[in-house]
């Protein structure tokens, strides 16, 4: 449909607060990336560094209030979608973008059957709305994501998390979305069925050649499923560029810490290597590089007026304004 | 009631057979059936499974926090399988458990300083004076910084939170912890904070640890050995190293290839099981893992012995051998 060269999505700038009371949370300053036709890009960091805010602007259910787009935009195939009537996005929201939420046991409604939840997303798309169609799709997609179609008439209360996490994933792709975004799609599971899991949404990615956002914090998950990847701290993309730019050569000293966090990557040493310090408080963030107070290398030029990003390779960006210097540690 | 056992290097921990059924209206749950292994002092054995196979179970009911339904458990060499209340009291002196959310395991009335504070006061082992100093030094020991004593756990983050936990837990010096998944709420720059924490202080106070997770990394990491359960049975254990260098048991070699890899260059190689994971409420004998176990035949149905492959390497599979061609 698009030209390779044309970027698919493409979002600028986008700025996500929430207020409450007299604060304002500042979620997401100032995020842009964009993403090609069948890629998918892991939106990596850790609880509240703002990703699921992200995913929710683009596909537009960011709760408001408290939840408030300041500016930005996102454009899919050059179309803004903040600017968009929400007759729009109706149309678009399940059918050309759909999102796979965190927790299968309070995505799904507990008193309809998983058939009928299916169904009425392929309802609601299809031109002639007929039921009858929509119930023969449903039982498809419940074959396609291996849960045999006797259990049509199920409640979400008689399945297991994992068989829950499927039915919230034919749900998503029922409509065979251009965009799918998977916030932390596997994190409830365990690891047997998380292994079912993502081999199943690589396999429907590649028949339906659906691009994705994959939102986790399991640097191994973006290892097996990602093409690119950006690291999200304290609302900001701090490093961003293709898996193999970002797990042979991580530049930000964040990134450094998020690898030297992980035991799988401390073979053979007995201690870990953690950042020290919490991620900031996000009504109060720190002048300057968000990170500089946790950084071990942070100056005084890191601690005033923005950051910008530099490009190390083509495609490799990264926020720190201390580049050189730690490129001399390293070596 | 002391009943001396003769073993080579003295555990500090060791249970025998151990099984714990819940009653369900279904029938009889069995939550842990017939798990026996030994920690020695100082060591760290690892229990993984998948969520629902009974390893907290097993690390609740070992420290009494459940009733055994059978086996025995025996601290010290001793035999603590029944005791009474007094003895029970005595006995949480020398076992604790670290819970795995720290959000819901202090309570919230209570400040940090009380919550400390709380099991010196019980023990009736330290003065007024002693209490206070004591008190200082394990906020100092677990990395609280003196101006948090008057807060509330609601104050606190979830590393600072568990860091309470854990001093909590260690302050009469136990000779045995149970860690019951600590990490899992944590995100993973504060995981590693946690994690270097509590090897810290086993090297300091020489604990015993029982290490409950389902993140395969950490327990690779902390234990000297594994136990990998499945649906309350325990298929197979060995040194850590060994394990997951030549793991045995179709289970295991199954949950280690499903690890996602962080290295993009050698992606694992995911053995996918196949089918949903049996009930187990009134099981069946035999192995549980048959219905998703691509090498399951007939004489899997039948009760499975553990079978020793080599020194501490135990396996609960009839087809083992012939399998690795051992």
């Amino acid at each position: 449909m698009s030209q390779t060269n044309e970027k698919f999505l493409e979002v600028n700038n986008l700025v996500v607060e929430y207020i409450t009371g007299k604060q304002v949370v500042h979620a997401v300053n100032g995020v842009s990336f964009s993403l090609d036709k069948g890629h998918t890009l892991g939106l990596v960091g850790e609880t509240g560094a703002g990703k699921t805010s992200i995913a929710k602007s683009i596909i537009g259910v960011l709760s408001d209030p408290p939840g408030k787009v300041r500016s930005g935009e996102i454009l899919l195939e050059g179309k803004d979608l903040l600017t968009a009537p929400e007759e729009d996005m109706l149309q678009i929201r399940g059918k050309r973008i759909s999102m796979i939420f965190q927790d299968p046991m309070t995505a799904l409604n507990p008193v309809m059957t998983i058939g009928d939840q299916i169904a009425e997303v392929v309802a609601l798309h299809s031109e002639s709305g007929n039921t009858h169609e929509a119930k023969e799709t449903a039982l498809e997609m419940l074959k396609m994501v291996g849960i045999t179609p006797e259990r049509y008439d199920d409640f979400p209360h008689q399945f297991s998390g994992g068989m829950k996490q499927r039915v919230v994933i034919a749900i998503a792709l029922a409509c065979n979305p251009e965009l799918l975004l998977a916030d932390e799609p596997t994190t409830a599971l365990d690891v047997t069925i998380q292994a079912q899991v993502l081999e199943m949404i690589n396999d429907l990615k590649e028949k339906l050649n659906t691009s994705m956002i994959l939102i986790t914090h399991d640097l191994g998950v973006v290892a097996e499923m990602c093409d690119d990847v950006a690291v999200v701290y304290a609302g900001e993309i701090i490093e961003q560029g293709s898996k193999e730019d970002l797990f042979d050569h991580p530049a930000h000293p964040y990134t450094h810490g998020l690898f030297g966090s992980l035991p799988s990557m401390a073979k053979g040493q007995k201690r870990l290597h953690p950042i020290p310090g919490l991620t900031p408080d996000p009504t109060d963030l720190p002048k300057g590089c968000n990170f500089s107070p946790r950084c071990p290398y942070a100056t005084d030029a890191c601690r005033q007026g923005d950051i910008p990003l530099t490009e190390l390779t083509p495609g490799h960006t990264c926020r720190c304004c201390n580049l050189g210097h730690l490129e001399k540690k390293e070596g | 009631m002391a009943t001396t056992i003769e073993t080579k290097a003295a555990p500090t921990i060791e249970i025998r057979n151990l099984k714990k059924y819940f009653k369900t209206p279904g029938g009889q749950l069995h939550a842990v059936d017939d798990i026996s292994f030994a920690i020695e002092k100082g060591k760290t054995v690892g229990v993984v499974g998948e969520s629902g196979c009974g390893k907290s179970t097993l690390g609740r009911t070992i420290i009494h926090l459940h009733e055994s339904t059978g086996g025995q458990i025996f601290l010290d060499g001793e035999d603590i399988t029944k005791l009474n209340k007094h003895q029970l009291r005595k006995a949480r002196e020398k076992m604790q458990i670290v819970f795995q959310d720290p959000y819901s395991s202090l309570n919230g009335r209570m400040t940090v300083e009380e919550i400390i504070r709380e099991p010196l006061a019980l023990s009736k082992r330290f003065k007024k004076k002693e209490l206070d100093e004591e008190t200082e030094r394990l906020m100092e020991l677990v990395g609280i910084e003196p101006r948090l004593r008057a807060s509330y756990p609601h104050e606190l983050d979830g590393g600072r939170r568990q860091r309470v936990g854990i001093a909590r837990a260690i302050a009469l010096n136990p000779e045995f912890v149970v860690c019951d998944e600590p990490v899992s709420a944590l995100d993973v720059s504060i995981q590693a904070q946690v994690l270097n924490l509590l090897m810290d202080l086993q090297d300091e106070m020489g604990m015993t640890l029982m290490f409950v997770t389902h993140d395969l990394s950490v327990v690779q990491h902390i234990s000297d050995s594994i136990c990998v359960m499945y649906l309350g049975q325990m298929v197979e254990k060995a040194p850590t190293e060994r394990l997951f260098e030549s793991p045995l048991h179709p289970y295991t070699k199954a949950l280690l290839s499903a690890i996602p890899s962080v290295d993009i260059h050698n992606p694992s190689k995911r053995i996918l099981l196949k089918g949903e994971i049996t009930s187990p409420i009134n099981p069946k004998p035999g192995c549980r893992f048959a219905s998703r176990c691509p090498y399951a035949t007939e004489a899997c149905q039948q009760p499975q012995e553990l079978v020793e492959v080599a020194p501490d390497h135990v396996v609960s599979c009839c087809r083992v051998k012939e399998l690795n061609s051992l």
